[in-house]
């Protein structure tokens, strides 16, 4: 009896799961026909830029599936991944501090022997890539800045222009907005009592120079509104709670052109970025990887990012191609960071100097905002 | 006899055995990541795994007041570049533990460590001095000694705004550097006002739902339930919408011609703006726990105490506040804890003074540094523990009354 019953519950427990084995041999056979590969960005509307300008023609053209994911920076996750030996996620969009920082620490792989696409020009990459763009374990596909932007409608004559104006309440004044961070406020504090951009951060190095940085900060101390996240300037800008804001180039380039918002930018002493692709350490796929960043780092990916949204290509030789906006009557080289209109006085970002000094400066902003 | 001995150990079994996936949970979920991150908070042995002898002859054989001799310079050069080969990686990390006890010294070392392999040095003191002339700074190598304690307390003085002098006292960091203290003061602060508003608006609602007919009761019930459910983002950035310059009650008070247009109220961005959000957010926290313990009164105490020719007053300071009171108590110490942690909401709309100590425990905790993350959490955790101490010594803890 007792074996009877056990053979037929054998039986069926065969009739059924032989199912469970087909299907999940198929899924198995069919996940591994088509390579993968997993690429992290910042989502939202520059994520979407990357996806039509390039990620989705990588895909096509390779037959590689790419997923994308997104993030909200740093490196809590990436050091969870690597150390945890569990990594899936392979290429990955990093700010230039997180880049230096996680390159230091073994985080992300080394590209030294990466062979990048000469530029359209047939130029080698090495002149090609404008300075600081080719690092250890990053390319740079692209220059964002950090601007001061103003709402038109509060201002009826004589608006801003310098970013000495944005520490002047006697002839502007207003509400600032302001993002709560040490990281450029400090050097456009100092640029504004007079320093010269090339100069900041030595001056900024020194005790004295701190010093000054926090008292011209000081000056506008009682007008500052400040904002956590980039979707808030605009905000603050839109609701007349802020009559200047410091802002994302990017963001404010929405507000203008998608909005309609009568937003300025005042591209004066604007403080540039990188953004950069790294692939991750312990990626399994770092072949396929490598060629995902071949292909983004081509003159015509870059452009192609820059022709629906404002940050402008790491390539010299990518200028040509950036024209008009790809679904509206907007000229994009006027909104990028690197239009000669817009660099005449500018600065990139520091990050070597900041990987130093950021949990200092933070404190020491922190307990100024206190006081 | 016997099975009656095996069912009254096995009745013996049952509940301890119900109890163990509580007790494991409770292990996993609680004691684990507080004991990790009490470890943290004091211990850190990278700079001491990586450069053994350096740390061994710094604390050993240096005087601390001239610069080290050539044999620890030697030392620490051989040091670097066996590591290095090894797995760059580690230098990056004493790079980063060293540069938070000395800001501005992060890039000696890799810079360092790839220079090194091509020197053939005989007097290495020049030399690495000749790589980078940050090797001749006393701070820097007092940062490598203490970075290079396994245990040590700095987290906690560092979380405290004290340092140890170069005399070994505990002293207070130059002023313009104390972010911390501030901090822990302005979030009790806050924590304690926003519970004394959410009691004073609780207690009468909480009363009016207690006291209503059953259709009323439960409509308030309902009023209070629903913004409890909403998401926290939602409502802090419908205060927003609210209390702004340019907001709706900005512009109903300029409508009725309350306020003039060029001179609209500052409603947040402040610290009116952090109180008013934050109280109407815990406000549920302190309605519920009163309610419950006010439903479950029985209404004939209040008509004894009628009869017996107590006032509407008599009567409720001396019969139906005692009462409450297990309510109140529960209310108060859950508002006050949730308040301890907020910092979005204040983030949002406080301003510059919307900054409280759970931001920072956020920065660190991003930024790769845990131990100092970890330090602010211990310290206010202990704090709270004393709080609840004292509330146990002067109320008793079995005064507290969830439902």
């Amino acid at each position: 009896m007792v074996s009877v019953t056990f053979h037929d519950r054998l039986i069926r427990f065969v009739a059924v799961s032989k199912h469970w084995v087909f299907l999940i041999l198929t899924t198995f056979l069919f996940s591994t026909q088509a390579e993968e590969l997993t690429v992290v960005s910042w989502g939202g509307s520059y994520a979407k830029a990357c996806k039509d300008g390039y990620i989705d023609p990588f895909a096509t053209e390779s037959g590689v599936k790419v997923h994308l994911a997104d993030y909200n920076g740093g490196l809590a996750q990436v050091r969870a991944q690597v150390e945890s030996g569990n990594v899936h996620w392979d290429v990955i969009d990093v700010e230039t501090q997180d880049l230096i920082l996680g390159c230091d620490e073994g985080l992300f792989e080394p590209l030294t022997i990466l062979d990048l696409p000469q530029g359209l020009d047939g130029s080698d990459p090495s002149i090609d890539f404008l300075p600081g763009a080719l690092t250890e374990c990053g390319v740079a596909t692209l220059v964002g800045a950090g601007v001061i932007a103003y709402n038109s409608e509060s201002f009826e004559s004589g608006p801003p222009s310098t970013i000495e104006d944005f520490f002047d309440l006697d002839r502007y004044p207003g509400k600032r907005g302001m993002r709560r961070t040490p990281i450029v406020n400090l050097e456009w504090a100092l640029i504004a009592s007079g320093v010269a951009v090339t100069d900041v951060y030595d001056v900024l190095s020194s005790v004295d120079g701190l010093k000054s940085a926090f008292d011209k900060l000081d000056t506008i101390k009682d007008s500052i509104v400040f904002w956590e996240a980039g979707a808030q300037p605009p905000q603050l800008l839109a609701d007349q709670e802020v009559v200047m804001t410091s802002a994302y180039n990017g963001r404010i380039f929405n507000a203008q052109v998608v909005e309609e918002q009568p937003f300025v930018i005042i591209w004066d002493a604007h403080a540039r970025d990188y953004g950069h692709w790294a692939i991750i350490s312990g990626s399994t796929k770092t072949s396929i990887a490598e060629k995902f960043i071949q292909y983004a780092a081509r003159s015509e990916s870059l452009a192609a990012v820059a022709n629906r949204i404002s940050y402008a290509p790491s390539r010299k030789s990518s200028w040509e191609l950036v024209g008009k906006h790809i679904e509206m009557d907007v000229n994009m080289r006027e909104h990028m960071p690197t239009h000669p209109e817009n660099s005449k006085r500018h600065f990139t970002i520091n990050s070597e100097w900041w990987a130093e000094y950021k949990d200092d400066l933070t404190e020491r902003f922190s307990a100024w905002v206190s006081q | 006899m016997k099975p009656q001995n095996y069912s009254e150990r096995r009745g013996r079994w049952i509940p301890i055995m119900l109890v163990a996936p509580l007790v494991a949970f409770i292990g996993v979920t609680f004691i684990a990541p507080l004991g990790s991150m009490l470890k943290e908070s004091v211990y850190d042995a990278e700079v001491a795994n990586t450069l053994p002898g350096t740390v061994a002859l710094l604390t050993q054989t240096w005087d601390r007041e001239s610069l080290p001799s050539e044999e620890i310079y030697r030392k620490l050069a051989s040091e670097l570049i066996e590591r290095s080969t090894e797995d760059r990686s580690v230098i990056g990390k004493v790079a980063n533990r060293v540069n938070r006890l000395v800001p501005g010294t992060r890039s000696v070392w890799g810079k360092t460590a790839r220079k090194l392999k091509n020197i053939e040095a005989s007097d290495f003191r020049a030399t690495l001095i000749d790589i980078d002339d940050r090797w001749e700074e006393l701070e820097l190598w007092h940062g490598i000694r203490q970075a290079g304690q396994k245990f040590s307390s700095r987290n906690y003085l560092h979380a405290l705004d004290l340092e140890v002098s170069d005399e070994g006292n505990v002293v207070r960091v130059e002023e313009e550097k104390r972010a911390y203290v501030t901090l822990y003061l302005r979030t009790f602060y806050v924590a304690v006002t926003v519970t004394i508003l959410c009691l004073l608006l609780g207690y009468p609602i909480a009363n009016a739902i207690a006291n209503a007919s059953p259709t009323v009761s439960k409509i308030l019930l309902i009023l209070v339930l629903i913004p409890f459910w909403t998401s926290l983002l939602a409502r802090t950035s419908s205060w927003i919408v609210l209390l702004q310059g340019q907001g709706v009650i900005n512009d109903i008070l300029v409508a009725i011609g309350w306020v003039q247009d060029d001179q609209r109220l500052s409603l947040m961005y402040n610290m009116f703006g952090t109180l008013v959000a934050m109280t109407q957010i815990l406000l549920p926290f302190m309605v519920l726990p009163i309610y419950s313990v006010l439903n479950s009164m029985p209404p004939s105490y209040m008509r004894a105490a009628a009869s017996l020719g107590a006032n509407p007053i008599q009567a409720f300071t001396r019969v139906y506040w005692p009462q409450s009171l297990p309510g109140v108590y529960a209310g108060s110490l859950l508002v006050f804890i949730l308040a301890l942690g907020y910092y979005i909401t204040p983030a949002l709309v406080g301003g510059t003074k919307g900054q409280l100590i759970s931001n920072m425990i956020a920065y660190h905790i991003n930024n790769n540094n845990w131990g100092l993350g970890a330090a602010i959490s211990m310290i206010v955790l202990v704090s709270v523990m004393l709080l609840y101490l004292l509330f146990d010594r002067w109320i008793g803890i079995n005064k507290l009354k969830l439902s």
